[in-house]
């Protein structure tokens, strides 16, 4: 009866193979239209799942339909098989929805493009794979999925592979990403090792009984998980393939750079919830991961000048949120966090496209400026998701950033610190957020004559989705209200079935007037760094500079991203190839080379020795058979 | 009555000679008058032997090895033949094209 949803991730790849085999010789028209129907019918498909699971009591949301029996040997056998619970419910709306919309966005962005029906085969391929990710009943089908975004990641960033440089980046985006499922996989290797299952009821269940609060393996067994986490969830020291990753086309930077491949990560640890909770260890690093890379990532994005790149480390900064969110045992906020996150963050990634789109391909916010008069419909749907990303009550943002920052605050893996680190960053996220809006759509006119007579409003299948998302960024919030707001956290409840509580864990209470005032702090916060950045760039323009040339070495250090390219290229990439160039030469071409030719040249020392024999006088040989039967004979006779 | 250490001795002298003569003569037909000087001294022990304890069966053999011989001689000579339309010699010092 729920064959159904097998069909959910079928109709991406019956698009992607239709529009990838046949696809050169379709219309323009034809293939946006498959991919569009595909993706769509797979949004249907998840919204009747959804609501199916909606009408099951709470404990009774798991649903689980084997297709077949994939690999079965001895004791090691994997389904392929579906598992649809609240949290892959969740995800399957936000990739299926999302997607389905930015879809719709790249019939308009990607209209000029040669390769057309490349990029929606591409796009079909990673929604595919990422359903596969998310909705996957055990670890292999995760890891595949896994691959496989990590596959059309490197295949759409490097989509206009004629510049060196995307494809470049594209390449740095799949190596970054293999460090890190090195460690997944590692993961999956020892949770199999240990259960000799990689089911995830199984291996929760078994989880729950083999494994002590606070063990070793559980322990080795997370953190080994998290190092995946961290390649593709562009977490530090993971990270640095995200904002390179902006050479691809924009509506791949929101589908799989903002809204959906990046939190995987967080998919994965709201997933084994059971093991992160029996190692606590493990959750200190994690939130510790997140909310550094959450301030961290914020500081770099302070500067940047690339309208993409400002977004890109928004993007790891957010991110980080999530990992903070998860970190300290909450889970249900950081997925919460996930969903806004991808509503909002697809709509400013789409927003920038659509202003680069109006710029004629200009990305230089310095050479942007006052373009709300041009774009007016970019600009408010922009906008809307300035004020959602920067946590303005009401908002989809606020609700999910300030559900983490209250968990990091009040949950028993939670610490004070990491919620100040949290309101930090939000302050920053406020500020970069708002310069960004401000340099773009406010302020004088910066750009040339030549493109400031070539700004056009994008066309409708650019900004309807947009508004969708706009609408999305502004009410998406509601469904998770805190209940010291009058409502009933409605997400949290929905989620609740998916964990698993391990062990007494002591509620801390704390009371609502707490609760209040760090609300308030945080938005304050927020407030402050709009100030700032209303102060700078409108107010008084000349301020940055100034300010910019009186603290010159700590501008030039975060502009410069903190060299952390930089030494990664000096230390790893250097590192690796000093390390291969020593074995080339001194190994290879010593060791290898010398067994290889030493055996050449001993045979051919002995041909050249022995040939001398071979006189080609008949009588010689007369001799040798003579000697020959005298000696047999001798030995005959003796 | 000669003895039979007679015959035997001219035996291993005919065989001893051909030996010799297959190894130190240069020229290939003295070399394969050679060959079948050796061949007869063993048709000639094989007599002498087969004579000793009254057996035919050694005469057989001699039967044997001089149709074989008759054989290898005419399709020796042919080859000799033909060596020296090719090389216009039948010196062995300069047939050595196999030398390794």
């Amino acid at each position: 009866m729920f064959r159904y949803i097998v069909f959910i991730p079928l109709f991406p790849a019956i698009g992607a193979f239709l529009n990838g085999v046949f696809g050169h010789r379709f219309t323009k028209n034809a293939v946006h239209t498959i991919a569009i129907t595909a993706i769509g019918l797979s949004f249907l498909f998840s919204l009747y799942a959804f609501f199916q699971l909606i009408g099951l009591p709470s404990h009774e949301r798991v649903i689980e339909e084997v297709v077949y029996s994939w690999i079965g040997t001895g004791n090691f056998s994997v389904n392929v098989a579906f598992l649809l619970d609240p949290l892959s419910s969740i995800m399957l709306l936000v990739v299926t929805g999302v997607g389905f919309l930015i879809h719709i966005y790249s019939v308009g962005y990607m209209h000029h493009d040669k390769a057309y029906w490349r990029f929606f085969t591409y796009l079909n391929l990673f929604v595919f794979a990422m359903l596969l990710l998310v909705m996957g009943n055990n670890f292999l089908m995760m890891f595949v999925g896994w691959e496989g975004v990590g596959l059309c990641s490197y295949l759409l960033i490097g989509f206009w592979y004629e510049d060196n440089n995307n494809a470049n980046a594209g390449k740095k985006a799949f190596v970054v990403n293999r460090v890190g499922d090195f460690g997944f996989i590692l993961g999956i290797f020892l949770i199999f090792t240990t259960f000799g299952t990689i089911t995830y009821r199984e291996v929760f269940d078994k989880a729950t009984m083999m494994l002590p609060y606070g063990g070793t393996l559980a322990t080795a067994i997370t953190l080994l998980l998290f190092v995946g986490a961290t390649g593709k969830s562009a977490q530090i020291p993971l990270y640095v393939w995200l904002p390179d990753a902006m050479a691809g086309p924009t509506p791949v930077s929101a589908l799989i750079h903002a809204a959906t491949m990046v939190t995987a990560g967080v998919y994965m640890i709201a997933r084994c919830n059971v093991l992160y909770s029996l190692a606590p260890f493990s959750l200190g690093v994690v939130a510790t991961v997140g909310a550094v890379t959450a301030l961290f990532a914020a500081t770099m994005g302070l500067l940047q000048r690339d309208i993409k790149k400002v977004l890109a480390y928004s993007t790891i900064s957010q991110l980080g949120y999530m990992f903070l969110g998860v970190g300290v045992a909450a889970y249900s906020a950081g997925v919460f966090h996930l969903m806004t996150h991808a509503f909002f963050k697809a709509l400013l990634f789409l927003g920038a496209g659509s202003v680069i789109h109006a710029m004629g391909g200009e990305q230089d916010i310095m050479k942007m400026g006052g373009l709300r008069r041009h774009i007016p419909r970019t600009f408010l749907t922009f906008f809307i998701g300035t004020l959602a990303i920067a946590g303005t009550p009401g908002l989809a943002g606020f609700f999910s950033k300030d559900e983490i920052l209250w968990q990091a605050f009040s949950s028993p893996h939670g610490h004070p610190v990491l919620w100040l680190i949290g309101a930090v960053a939000a302050g920053m996220t406020s500020f970069y957020m708002f310069r960004l809006t401000f340099l773009t759509f406010f302020g004088t006119e910066r750009m040339d004559e030549h493109t400031k007579h070539h700004i056009h409003e994008s066309p409708n299948s650019m900004v309807i989705p947009l508004m969708i998302l706009a609408i999305l960024s502004i009410v998406g919030g509601y469904v998770g209200v805190p209940e010291a707001l009058g409502g009933s956290n409605h997400f949290h409840h929905f989620f609740e079935p998916v964990i698993r509580h391990i062990g007494e864990v002591k509620e801390g209470h704390f009371s609502h007037a707490l609760e209040y005032g760090l609300m308030a702090t945080s938005v304050g916060i927020a407030v402050i760094g709009f100030l700032i950045s209303y102060t700078f760039y409108i107010k008084n323009p000349q301020l940055p500079e100034k300010l910019k040339n009186s603290m010159a070495g700590l501008y030039k250090l975060i502009f410069n991203k903190y060299y952390v390219d930089e030494i990664y290229e000096f230390v790893f990439v250097k590192g690796c190839k000093g390390l291969g160039t020593l074995l080339w030469q001194k190994f290879d071409v010593l060791v290898v080379d010398g067994i290889v030719n030493g055996a050449g040249t001993v045979v051919e020392f002995f041909g050249k020795t022995i040939r001398r024999l071979q006189t080609g006088y008949v009588q010689n040989y007369a001799v040798g058979i003579l000697l020959g039967i005298v000696i047999i004979l001798g030995i005959f006779i003796f | 009555m000669i003895s039979t250490n007679f015959h035997l001795v001219i035996g291993i002298l005919l065989f001893s000679i051909g030996v010799l003569g297959f190894i130190i003569r240069r020229n290939l037909l003295i070399c394969f008058m050679s060959i079948e000087l050796m061949l007869n001294s063993v048709n000639l022990i094989f007599v002498t032997y087969s004579n000793m304890v009254k057996s035919t069966i050694g005469l057989m053999y001699v039967f044997f090895i001089m149709a074989v011989a008759a054989a290898e001689v005419s399709i020796g000579l042919a080859i000799i033949i033909l060596l020296f339309r090719q090389k216009g010699t039948v010196d062995m010092d300069s047939l050595n094209t196999l030398k390794g």
